[in-house]
């Protein structure tokens, strides 16, 4: 979904930029509160994983293809707000070095592919985990859902963005009708990915989720005088 | 308890291998058929409004590397230097993160989670 450059105006480039670096300023801010210190090299990892995947595009339809996006799985493994840079380092690195995506357009591809994945997928990972029983299951179930809807998200930004500012004088609906339409499917591909990856992760190491952080146990007493100690 | 417990060090590494292995062995059946976006920019008649990208002659641009002819080489070699790099800026960009965090108080935070004991 890489926007490249030439398809937006200036305008909302330029706004969809103050937006997005204010975005991720915050959140490496609050990614200092949140990410603790074995998160960390997760969220290098989580960069390099992402940049991986996204070089893996899958037929979704005749003549079209889609990858992962990636901001939902980033999200639920190190918090919205590590995940949303991890993200944007991803699309830094392929707009400087691979030329994928355009680089006024930066902005505008931090904002739909960094930003609205990672706090629009977490919220609905929250939204729907609440709902389900607090098991791993659940952690998987949800994950997937809004993986797919956190692909849906990232296309309705884009359609927002070219109806106020887009290039080439298309038809504002059948934009949106095909953007919408086509990424539902490539939604499909991001849900089977990103479930199966958190449901990797919690096999080996469930504590490294951070959106399933509520399953662990919340105390854990390794000197058993102080549990002799109490009344 | 967990008496065999994988180090987080080890799950970056494991992890780092994946994404290598996938890059670099996996990218080349990729699909070359245009993403979603192009596709619709294609279809709706928008795609001639892109512009040159600035960094379009570089020795990466398009997931290849250049002087490399042959295809699925070029881009598998692309690939460990995208994983590489992202690695790289993101552990930089994250320890520097952490070590600020650490200077704030271990025990103010052990302390606080094991009261609150809340949900992220």
């Amino acid at each position: 979904m890489h926007i490249p450059d030439g398809f937006m105006n200036a305008g909302v480039s330029a706004a969809a930029g103050v937006v997005s670096a204010g975005g991720i300023g915050y959140s490496l801010v609050k990614a200092k509160e949140t990410l603790s210190e074995k998160l960390a090299p997760m969220a290098g990892l989580v960069a390099a994983f992402i940049f991986a995947v996204q070089m893996l595009n899958f037929p979704v339809a005749a003549g079209t293809s889609g990858h992962l996006l990636g901001g939902c799985l980033a999200a639920i493994l190190v918090g919205p707000y590590a995940g949303a840079v991890a993200v944007a380092v991803v699309l830094v690195v392929q707009a400087l070095l691979f030329a994928d995506g355009g680089v006024t357009a930066l902005g505008l591809n931090v904002l739909n592919m960094a930003l609205i994945t990672s706090f629009g997928g977490y919220a609905i990972f929250r939204l729907i985990r609440g709902v389900l029983p607090a098991n791993r299951g659940s952690v998987v179930a949800a994950s997937g859902i809004a993986a797919v809807l956190s692909v849906v998200l990232a296309a309705l930004g884009f359609v927002v963005e070219y109806a106020i500012g887009g290039n080439g004088g298309a038809s504002i609906t059948t934009v949106a009708a095909a953007m919408l339409g086509t990424h539902v499917l490539i939604g499909i591909g991001e849900g089977i990915i990103t479930a199966l990856t958190i449901g990797v992760v919690l096999g080996v190491r469930p504590d490294l989720v951070y959106g399933a952080q509520d399953l662990l146990p919340t105390l854990q007493l390794r000197d058993p005088s102080i549990v002799a100690g109490r009344p | 308890m967990a008496a065999k417990r994988t180090t987080t060090w080890a799950v970056v590494v494991g992890g780092l291998l994946v994404a290598l292995g996938l890059a670099f062995f996996v990218s080349r059946f990729a699909s070359s058929s245009p993403d979603g976006l192009n596709k619709v920019a294609i279809d709706q008649g928008f795609d001639d409004t892109q512009t040159n990208h600035p960094t379009a002659d570089g020795p990466f641009a398009g997931y290849g590397v250049k002087g490399v002819d042959d295809q699925g080489l070029s881009t598998g070699l692309a690939g460990i230097v995208g994983v590489a790099v992202t690695f790289g800026v993101g552990l930089l960009l994250f320890a520097f993160v952490g070590r600020r965090k650490a200077a704030s108080g271990e025990g103010e935070a052990a302390a606080a989670t094991a009261s609150s004991g809340s949900a992220p």
